[in-house]
């Protein structure tokens, strides 16, 4: 196997995050929740399905969106265009003078369409199903490129632009996406990340609760519980987490606040079934994002974990893990989906967000609801019910996997540091 | 069902489908799109919404004849007053 290293391609570098989680609206309150070990889990009525357990995101889309672009356009463009301002205004970039054309924006999905077919399937059911009644706004809010595409007409962005379909992983392959772009000069700045407005289909949720993987729970704040010996599955949430992406000399020429250095990634398949995890190809997705980034397991001292609270990916996930960082005492391991449940597209952008902090605050925010650990989930390093202040964070592997497959491993680590 | 009724009718929809618009002083016998920000997927809605609400069905060839307030209700009176004879 060739050895790809990046030291030959500009580094680029994280200098703007914009965010909507269940529980938080900007990454300090996000960051602040996640420590405080505050989840916020609603129980609302799924069409079709009853009352679920549910992360709700409640920013307010008029601060960038006018009412009618709210009611044309999706609830997952709404998302997006939240995220990409918020991030813009945290980079702190002066936007006006900035060449719109060499923008670019690069959001990982898991789907998209369900949520507008399913509405329209609804409405044309109370009218006969008569496709006369079907709306026009149907394919623009059902092209695959929508989430992306609202954020270029609403900020006015003329470079390219684009959705990565990447089941669950989709969070990353955005970042990794965005991240060769700037490296091959397409574009200037990206924006990029991971959306998601998956809890507004109930096809998903059905499709999940008939796999065996919903979850349920009296109290919706404890049902996402990852690692736990009793977890019965997935809460389904939605979100976003999109970032200002730079090479490394445009940002230190502006004098930017640099968050992180993206420093290595690997997207791999296993190749062997659509809904049953491979840990093989999920440790060799990890290893491979270590060498590209040219970095021992050691190096690395947080793994941000995908663990979505089903009964086997749990397990297969730990086993790639332990694996991997077998004789790493200074590597801690943690998961978020436990406070804010499994935001789907925009999961990996999302938990690598709640975790980027820790490169200041220097604290390693637990996986919570955890009653009883699974002794199949032990890992050394992970980090339960409670945060953990760390000697040293300097680099954080995000993990973030999906159907069909796909694995996806980004490692970012702390700029400043060899 | 008098032309003064089919005008508020036809700015409830826009009300609906326009949010952001201040309809507050809009002239009748002025187009709607020169007063008003309306492109060619919000006139759709106003066709989907007689549709759907009121049950009236505006042919594309006719699309032309809800430019204005006024021009609304000489249009749609007819078709208003055929569906409550039935």
């Amino acid at each position: 196997m060739k050895d790809h290293p990046m030291s030959p391609l500009p580094r680029i570098v994280i200098t703007g995050v914009g965010l909507t989680a269940p529980n938080g609206n900007s990454l300090a309150e996000f960051r602040a929740n996640l420590l405080a070990g505050k989840a916020r889990i609603a129980e609302i009525e799924v069409r079709h399905m009853g009352r679920q357990p549910v992360g709700v995101c409640d920013f307010d889309a008029t601060r960038w969106q006018k009412r009618k672009e709210i009611r044309n356009g999706t609830r997952v463009g709404s998302i997006s265009i939240w995220c990409a301002r918020e991030a813009l205004a945290d980079s702190g970039l002066a936007w006006d003078s900035l060449d719109h054309s060499r923008v670019g924006v690069y959001l990982g999905i898991t789907e998209h369409g369900n949520v507008e077919t399913e509405n329209e399937i609804h409405n044309i059911s109370q009218f006969g199903n008569d496709t006369k009644y079907w709306t026009h706004h149907h394919n623009p809010r059902t092209v695959a490129n929508n989430p992306a595409g609202e954020v270029t007409m609403n900020m006015g962005i003329t470079g390219p632009h684009y959705t990565i379909g990447a089941a669950c992983a989709a969070g990353n392959a955005g970042l990794i996406q965005a991240a060769q772009m700037l490296q091959l000069s397409e574009v200037d700045v990206a924006f990029a990340g991971g959306v998601s407005e998956s809890i507004h289909t109930f096809g998903i949720f059905a499709g999940f609760k008939n796999q065996g993987a919903l979850a349920s729970h009296p109290d919706p704040t404890r049902a996402s519980r990852p690692f736990d010996r009793d977890r019965n599955g997935i809460v389904i949430s939605e979100g976003g987490a999109i970032y200002v992406l730079e090479r490394l000399d445009d940002a230190l020429a502006r004098g930017a606040r640099i968050l992180a250095e993206i420093a290595g990634w690997c997207i791999n398949s296993d190749a062997t079934d659509a809904v049953l995890p491979n840990p093989d190809r999920q440790a060799e997705c990890m290893r491979l994002a270590l060498r590209r980034a040219g970095m021992k397991a050691a190096d690395v001292h947080l793994v941000s974990t995908h663990a979505t609270a089903t009964a086997l990916g749990d397990v297969q996930e730990c086993k790639a893990v332990r694996e991997v960082f077998a004789g790493c005492p200074g590597t801690f391991v943690n998961n978020t989906k436990s406070f804010i449940g499994h935001c789907m597209g925009a999961a990996g952008a999302l938990e690598l967000a709640g975790n980027l902090p820790s490169f200041t605050d220097g604290w390693v925010h637990p996986t919570i609801n955890v009653g009883e650990l699974d002794p199949e989930c032990e890992v050394p390093g992970l980090v339960v019910n409670r945060p953990v202040k760390a000697p040293r964070i300097e680099a954080i592997l995000n993990n973030s996997f999906g159907m069909l497959g796909i694995n996806s491993a980004l490692i970012v680590k702390k700029y400043g540091v060899a | 069902m008098t032309k003064e009724d089919i005008k508020k009718v036809v700015l409830d929809i826009i009300t609906d489908i326009a949010p952001d618009e201040d309809l507050s002083a809009v002239k009748p016998e002025v187009r709607l799109r020169d007063q008003l920000s309306l492109d060619s997927m919000d006139f759709l809605d106003i066709v989907m919404e007689l549709r759907k609400k009121h049950g009236i069905e505006v042919p594309e060839a006719d699309y032309v004849q809800l430019a204005s307030l006024d021009s609304c209700a000489d249009y749609l009176l007819p078709k208003f007053q055929a569906k409550a004879g039935k």
